[in-house]
């Protein structure tokens, strides 16, 4: 059970990362075009963030990410920083790849994460990889595998999955299921109901849980990570969500039908757990004001640190394809 | 001291030899483990190393491919199998879109070695016999090697297993048990990216790599009786490639065939001719010709695939013919 102060931790990094994308998306759509901050578009989770901060909230330090596109929150928990994020979508040379690759397509292997291709499912056979080599070494390190409900229909995912099952790999498959693979809404792209049933094909657990509760999505994801820790093999947790903005900053979505906004609006996974909070007597809206302030403040000090720092030089690119 | 080996057992005493010296190396693929490899090349390493260091898989390439990039982030030395060279096309993303790229990006190296059978002339057909180097030299960030003896098989899989970048390692499975040559006990490297002149020469300069070479020695020998030298230079690595050997002796020779068992057309050796051409203009006596097999799905019936394949002949007519000029 997550004492009082977990709570309000997870409360602080749902805020955090609701404050950055916000902020990301402001950027996106009032830059210059001309002279952008911001260098390709910007890749949100909004709305969807329990489902990254949950999950990565069930790991131990020593555990690894293989992350998907909307995990700022996971990024944030495992250590990044926001200077270091907006330094990535600004693409200078203090960012994590240096300005070579932009927004969300970046690792940090020091802080034990994978770094996420356009490919979307492609990191689901590494994060095997890393389970193997835990294994290898006789560590109990778990790796989660962040992935979408579009990435669940790539043959990779699959491989990777009975793969993972084969050789009771510690890797926990978390489906973050927001409903959208850009304008292919899941009815267009499976005929099931719960893609966690899936898991059984694999030989593994599978469960559904509630992506917009961030305490469901960490329970669900602790007991796979114990049950992996305990080398008991892989589990898959589907988490149902909505991506409450367009694929990137350039789209504005317009295919999603305004109920669906409206319903899952209701849903948001903020506003639900405020409510809890303050059920539980942890939090009122002038402690959830204050917070909202805090994480506002600290985006925007950060970008006054980035974003005059300087951007990548072309010296040494051509020296640096190969590992020395 | 050195013994005549097969290029397969050669392979599998460096995989040995590799795998005793380091503890972080380890191979893993299709059939690899009791049963030691389609071919025989991880014969018995499951008894001594046990499963955790050679294990089968399903087939998945993708998924094999994708645990090599995964192991090696934390730290392994991972040396998976692909049963066939031609079968890396249902693991290509993992390649292509992570491994090429993720040193540049993410300053992770990955040290992996991508064992794969690669060759025809065994008629075993179009989906069993290809030769796919050229794509990935296309590919910055990968190194292709392409071992033609038992020597080099043996230093050059153990130079690639040592090294800290993504490497394609394509067997010659034709010459597996067809070709013995001198091969140290002891372990030693053959340094990656350094051709090797086979046989001096001062009328042509015939560059080649893999299984080919044979028939250019064969070659060699003939047109010798016709009063015609060749040189004859194994490549051994084609990407990063040996630019400045095949330079000079380019400019020593004038004339340069390139001979590969690849189809001619979009084959490495374009790569090779308009370098030449680019950087040994004022060398240039006579066209730099290239020799590769024709374009058309491999067939197997041997009287179909000795037409599809570049053949003796093939060389014979072309060194003639550039000594018109």
């Amino acid at each position: 059970m997550l004492t009082q102060s977990q709570h309000l931790e997870l409360y602080y990094y749902l805020r955090l990362t609701r404050a950055l994308e916000d902020w990301i998306f402001y950027i996106c759509h009032n830059q210059s075009p001309k002279q952008p901050l911001i260098i390709g578009k910007g890749y949100l989770s909004t709305g969807q963030e329990a489902v990254s901060i949950g999950a990565a909230y069930a790991l131990e330090k020593n555990d690894w990410i293989a992350q998907s596109h909307r995990d700022f929150g996971a990024l944030l928990i495992r250590g990044m920083t926001v200077d270091e994020l907006l330094s990535q979508y600004f693409s200078k040379l203090d960012s994590p790849t240096w300005g070579r690759d932009s927004n969300v397509h970046f690792g940090d292997t020091q802080r034990h994460i994978l770094g996420f291709i356009s490919h979307m499912g492609a990191l689901m056979p590494v994060a095997n990889g890393i389970a193997w080599g835990a294994k290898y070494q006789k560590d109990d390190a778990v790796t989660l595998a962040f992935f979408g409900d579009g990435a669940s229909s790539q043959g990779v995912v699959h491989e990777a999955m009975n793969y993972a099952a084969v050789f009771k790999l510690a890797v926990v498959f978390v489906c973050n299921n927001n409903r959208w693979a850009i304008s292919t809404p899941i009815k267009e792209q499976f005929a099931i109901e719960n893609l966690a049933d899936r898991a059984k094909g694999y030989g593994m657990p599978g469960t559904v849980c509630d992506g917009n509760n961030v305490v469901e999505v960490y329970e669900t994801v602790k007991e796979a990570v114990d049950r992996a820790r305990r080398g008991n093999g892989p589990s898959f947790v589907e988490c149902k969500t909505m991506r409450m903005a367009g694929h990137g900053t350039h789209d504005m979505a317009k295919y999603v039908p305004d109920e669906e906004y409206d319903d899952w609006k209701k849903r948001d996974p903020i506003g639900n757990f405020e409510k809890f909070l303050k059920k539980k007597g942890w939090g009122d809206e002038k402690y959830f004001k204050q917070i909202v302030e805090k994480v506002r403040n600290e985006v925007k000090e950060a970008t006054e640190r980035v974003k005059n720092k300087p951007g990548p030089t072309i010296e040494g690119q051509l020296e640096d394809l190969y590992a020395p | 001291m050195p013994r005549e080996i097969f290029y397969a057992d050669a392979i599998r005493e460096a995989l040995q030899q590799e795998m005793r010296r380091d503890d972080s190396v380890y191979v893993f693929g299709e059939d690899v483990a009791a049963y030691g490899g389609v071919f025989g090349v991880t014969k018995d390493l499951l008894a001594e190393f046990g499963p955790l260091r050679v294990r089968n898989t399903p087939l998945s390439e993708g998924a094999i491919l994708g645990e090599a990039i995964g192991s090696a982030v934390y730290g392994l030395r991972p040396v998976p199998e692909i049963q066939f060279s031609d079968f890396l096309t249902t693991g290509m993303s993992p390649v292509i879109d992570l491994m090429s790229n993720y040193f540049y990006r993410i300053h992770t190296p990955l040290p992996i070695t991508i064992r794969a059978p690669a060759g025809g002339a065994l008629r075993i057909g179009n989906f069993h016999s290809k030769c796919l180097e050229a794509w990935f030299t296309h590919v910055p960030g990968l190194k292709v090697v392409v071992p033609a003896t038992a020597y080099d098989a043996k230093g050059l899989l153990i130079a690639s297993i040592r090294d800290n970048n993504p490497v394609l390692f394509f067997e010659q499975k034709k010459l597996y048990r067809e070709i013995k040559d001198q091969v140290p006990e002891e372990l030693y490297t053959v340094p990656l990216s350094e051709a090797i002149v086979r046989r001096e020469g001062k009328d042509i300069t015939l560059i080649t790599y893999g299984s080919p070479l044979y028939l250019a020695l064969e070659a060699e020998k003939i047109l010798k009786g016709k009063g015609i030298e060749l040189e004859i230079i194994d490549l051994r690595t084609l990407m990063p490639w040996d630019q400045k050997t095949v330079l000079q002796s380019f400019q020593k020779t004038n004339r340069a065939i390139i001979l590969h068992e690849a189809p001619k057309i979009g084959g490495f050796g374009g790569e090779i001719a308009s370098y030449l051409v680019e950087h040994g203009f004022d060398s240039l006596a006579a066209p730099v010709v290239r020799i590769g097999a024709k374009q058309m799905p491999i067939p197997t019936n041997p009287v179909l695939e000795d037409f599809y394949l570049p053949s003796l002949k093939d060389i014979l007519d072309t060194a003639e013919k550039l000594m018109e000029y």
